[in-house]
């Protein structure tokens, strides 16, 4: 099963409406509402971050299976400036905007896989996942 | 128009709908070649109002438009004989028609559109956030829906006013209503306190659900210098305490 479906981010209200899509998706898995507040944030920080630093992209979000396990995948896509510290903004607290600098780390946390690949100059890709145990 | 037949589309439309908006079509083109250019503008803009508010798709009509120019082209093509002489002055007049007619439409469209979305943003800015006493030197901030970057403005000047109109000294913010408390939420409510704080009063934090709770501390959101209550209730309890006082049961 791989089913997906996808927002692109230009507005600040598409942010509401990934993580709509989101919640959408996670109840369909079956996640619980614990589960369903964790995804439905993450989400809305990756395109929170995406509507900020890059000024638009896609948020993706695909239901998985790993063995016997259902699950979620979100993949955060850009073509903005990139990361250059890939190691910093994993820290809490660090920001560039005046922010809290807790989302990517707190998304991390949120979710049970994270990973981040990024090109100065290119763009941004960020995926994270969760299974429904 | 039954070229691009949307069947859903004809089942809804009645036939007179359907009928009534072609004939005002045919005596439109007769109107662009016979009438001055002010009547047919403002028959024109009827006509697209008239078609907006069918409520049919703006795809669905653009279309139907372009197929009805091919259309044309090729009837020419049958009755006159396009050549490189006529094709310029024939190409002149239906583009003088249907140019202004694509504009019209779209314009009809967008300004519906428009409308549509400043009445939702009043509509969403009258449910925003006031402050509300509820006992002397007591009030709560009622927060329902998503909180943006606008709103969140609008719901720091309202509380920073509120608290010295009302002379508050306890605010109960009330997040029940707020779907998902993400870090820029969480922000936002962090530089609220602070600021309620600065004007000399007590900022809490109340209707945390238990899987808010669970998120915020997972994001790893310090919140530990406020007070915070699972319900409203709780709070209001809390900010009676606060402030000296307590309800009790009195014997009837
Ligand atoms: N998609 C992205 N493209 C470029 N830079 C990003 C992107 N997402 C995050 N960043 C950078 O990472 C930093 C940390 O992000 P985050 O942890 O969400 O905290 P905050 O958004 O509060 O600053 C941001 O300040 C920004 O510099
Ligand atoms: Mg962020």
């Amino acid at each position: 099963m791989n089913l997906r479906s996808s927002v692109d981010i230009i507005t600040e209200w598409d942010i509401v409406a990934a993580r709509q899509l989101g919640r959408n998706e996670a109840k369909d898995v079956g996640f619980g509402t614990v589960d369903q507040a964790r995804i439905t944030t993450a989400i809305s920080e990756l395109a929170r971050n995406i509507y900020l630093y890059a000024g638009k992209g896609k948020i993706e979000i695909r239901q998985i299976t790993d063995g016997n396990l259902k699950g979620l995948l979100v993949i955060a896509s850009d073509k903005g400036p990139g990361i250059a510290d890939v190691r910093k903004v994993m820290e809490d607290g660090y920001t560039t905007s005046g922010g809290l600098g807790a989302g990517l780390p707190g998304v991390k946390r949120l979710m049970d896989d994270f990973k981040i690949e990024t090109v100065l100059g290119e763009g941004t890709t960020i995926s994270a996942s969760k299974l429904l145990r | 128009m039954e070229e691009e037949k949307d069947d859903r589309f004809f089942q809804i439309m009645s036939n007179r709908i359907v009928d009534n908006t072609v004939r005002e079509f045919g005596e439109l083109m007769i109107s662009s070649l016979t009438e001055d250019h002010d009547t047919y503008t403002a028959k024109l803009n009827d006509f697209s109002v008239q078609i907006v508010h069918y409520g049919w798709s703006i795809s669905f009509v653009l279309k139907a438009l372009t197929n009805f120019t091919e259309i044309i082209y090729e009837k020419m093509d049958d009755v006159e004989n396009l050549d490189e002489g006529n094709f310029q002055s024939y190409r002149e007049i239906l583009n003088n028609w249907i140019i202004p007619l694509n504009h019209s439409i779209v314009d009809a469209y967008s300004v519906v559109w428009e409308k549509t979305v400043s009445l939702q943003k009043i509509a969403l800015q009258e449910l925003s956030a006031s402050l509300i006493p509820v006992f002397e030197k007591i009030s709560v901030m009622p927060l329902v829906g998503t909180i943006d970057t606008e709103r969140a403005k609008l719901i720091m000047e309202n509380l920073l006013q509120g608290v010295v109109k009302h002379r508050a000294e306890v605010v109960l913010l009330d997040i029940t209503g707020v779907p998902v408390v993400d870090t820029m939420v969480a922000h936002h409510i962090i530089q609220a306190a602070d600021a309620v704080r600065l004007v000399g009063a007590k900022c809490m934090l109340v209707g945390i659900r238990p899987e808010i709770a669970q998120t915020i501390v997972t994001l790893g959101i310090n919140l530990n210098d406020f007070t915070t209550t699972s319900t409203l209730q709780k709070g209001v309890e809390q900010a009676l305490a606060l402030t000296n006082r307590a309800i009790v049961e009195v014997e009837a």
